[in-house]
């Protein structure tokens, strides 16, 4: 059996009293995108930052590529391409240039480096803006640009922290495609967000954090099966009727989750569950019926929501 | 400092080289014009008047006393400002360090690196602004080009102890305050415009504390070989080299010490 690219045993951070990531156990396998899922401050970036060996580890054991980061951090980062959670381009410099420098930095010769810029402008659809400045790149843009300086050693692994945080819906999408190009060529991934849509969208395997802690881990799928009924019946009333029609929701869902604005329905057959709420003659303002996603599972296991 | 040390950290100040040609033009004044505007009227405007003055005089024209002391002076200013706001940038306006040490480079490479780049920078400024004094007529080729040597060695010191002092400084209205009340001062009263002894009695010995006193004093008695008191004073230049050397070593130290600090939590 192959080792894992990444293990972690009882892997903990402390900053002083407060404890950023407590005890967490995962494997990383060569080959998958693996997904950190979580509000902000569940301790994702710092999980992140331990992996990428910036971080010391304060208790307990990891590995990445067999290696202690404590001890050669730097034959890990030789093999890595980290993408962080707020882009540090470097200003002074052409978009060509980023690329080129990070080659330096990683030792590569001038003739390696030349022709995967090229190849990394491409993929990262910005050859047009070769030689123009990074300031003027929308927001898109320079994360994509992130994202290709990260790929120029041809890294063993990827590490995204909140990769498409900030950017607009189209620009998300834009992203998502370029990622999910380097899953299908084989790029193992590790990703950290807290939009359910991203970890479903990318992510092979998943874990959930919640204050510093891992509270689940399977593939999108199985947590959504093992932790959320088949279906979401979600239902609106009108101001100041919520609290009254609530009293009479009893046994019609398996389960059923009261927030501020709307009631969650969780059940296995959303018709038989609005027909009885006829039958009781509750009657919403509003009522929607969706499949149950990440968020649910989230939810349901911390009783928050992913975004505050 | 290993080779492989050096290999990584002449990568990193490549970086610099790069960004360079965008971003010479800011440093033109401060580096190149500033420094011959002090030489014009300084040395040559109210040298006539020094000149010609009387008494206490110097034995030697107040042009070749302003400029020797100049090399130093303008060494200071450059490695002030190379160790000042750009390392502010790096480390959190542009945070270009937190990505850099994702990279096989560490803190040790970023600071080497900095340091290989401002020592190129500073012999460049160096060599226009003596080359310059020399067409002045203020200084002699040979004694002069040898002085940059000092020169450097002042702007390094004073490059590797600022960059280790804004490292443990939390935003950029500290770095004002350096200049205002640390780098003008010396740059007045560390004996470039006027020989320490010429100070009230109480701030002589003051000055003979002063960093830039020693990078002044060493350019001078290598740029001025056969000139003594009150040009320059009877202390032995191994002590002008010693100091500035020991504010190097510590500058690095704790460069690297307080940059990996900032950047590995």
């Amino acid at each position: 059996m192959t080792q894992p690219l990444v293990q972690a045993r009882g892997l903990t951070k402390r900053f002083g009293d407060f404890t950023a990531v407590d005890a967490v156990d995962f494997d990383i396998e060569k080959g998958e995108a693996f997904g950190f899922l979580g509000p902000n401050g569940a301790g994702k970036t710092s999980t992140m930052k331990m992996i990428t060996t910036v971080s010391p580890i304060t208790e307990g054991k990891m590995t990445v590529f067999g290696v202690d980061p404590m001890v050669d951090g730097r034959s890990i980062r030789q093999r890595l391409g980290v993408v962080p959670q707020e882009d540090n381009l470097d200003l002074e410099l052409t978009v060509a240039e980023n690329l080129y420098i990070y080659g330096r930095y990683h030792d590569m010769k001038k003739s390696e480096i030349n022709p995967r810029i090229e190849e990394l402008l491409e993929f990262a659809q910005l050859t047009e803006r070769r030689d123009s400045q990074v300031e003027p790149l929308s927001g898109g843009m320079k994360r994509r640009l992130t994202i290709a300086r990260a790929l120029i050693n041809d890294p063993d692994l990827i590490i995204l922290d909140e990769p498409t945080t900030g950017l607009d819906p189209q620009a998300r999408h834009l992203l998502w495609d370029r990622l999910y190009r380097l899953k299908q060529q084989g790029a193992t991934l590790i990703i950290t967000t807290h939009y359910m849509d991203e970890a479903e969208q990318l992510c092979d395997r998943l874990v959930v954090m919640d204050q510093g802690k891992i509270v689940a881990e399977g593939s999108p799928r199985e947590l959504i099966q093992r932790y959320a009924p088949r279906e979401v019946v979600e239902l609106r009333f009108n101001e100041g009727e919520q609290d009254r029609a609530v009293l009479e929701l009893d046994g019609l869902a398996s389960r059923s989750e009261v927030l501020a604005d709307r009631v969650l329905l969780y059940t296995d057959d959303a018709d038989a569950t609005q027909e009885t709420l006829h039958a009781r003659g509750i009657h919403p303002e509003q009522v929607l019926v969706r499949r149950s996603t990440l968020e649910d599972v989230f939810l349901r296991l911390t009783g928050r929501g992913l975004i505050d | 400092m290993t080779a492989t040390t050096l290999s990584r950290s002449l990568r990193y100040a490549e970086s610099e080289v790069l960004a360079y040609r965008r971003t010479w033009r800011g440093t033109v004044i401060t580096s190149f014009v500033n420094p011959v505007f002090f030489l014009a009227a300084m040395g040559a405007g109210l040298g006539t008047l020094v000149d010609g003055g009387t008494g206490q005089g110097l034995p030697i024209p107040y042009v070749t006393f302003v400029a020797s002391g100049l090399i130093a002076a303008n060494a200071m200013q450059n490695g002030a400002g190379d160790g000042s706001f750009p390392v502010m940038a790096g480390l959190k306006w542009r945070k270009n360090f937190h990505g850099t040490i994702t990279t096989p480079l560490g803190a040790e490479d970023i600071i080497w690196g900095r340091l290989i780049w401002a020592v190129g920078r500073l012999l460049f400024v160096l060599a226009v602004f003596t080359i310059i004094a020399v067409l002045f007529g203020a200084l002699e080729v040979g004694p002069a080009l040898l002085a940059i040597g000092p020169g450097v060695l002042t702007g390094v010191a004073f490059t590797t102890a600022i960059t280790a002092w804004t490292l443990n400084q939390e935003d950029d209205r500290s770095l004002s305050s350096l200049f205002r009340f640390g780098i003008v001062p010396l740059f007045l009263f560390s004996g470039t415009f006027f020989p320490i002894p010429f100070l009230p009695d109480w701030l002589e010995p003051v000055a003979y504390f002063t960093p830039l006193f020693h990078g002044v004093e060493l350019a001078r008695k290598v740029a001025l070989p056969d000139v003594g008191a009150p040009v320059v004073t009877d202390m032995p230049a191994w002590i002008n080299l010693a100091y500035l050397l020991v504010m190097a070593g510590v500058g690095v130290y704790y460069s690297i010490r307080s940059l990996d600090k900032r950047l590995r939590v």
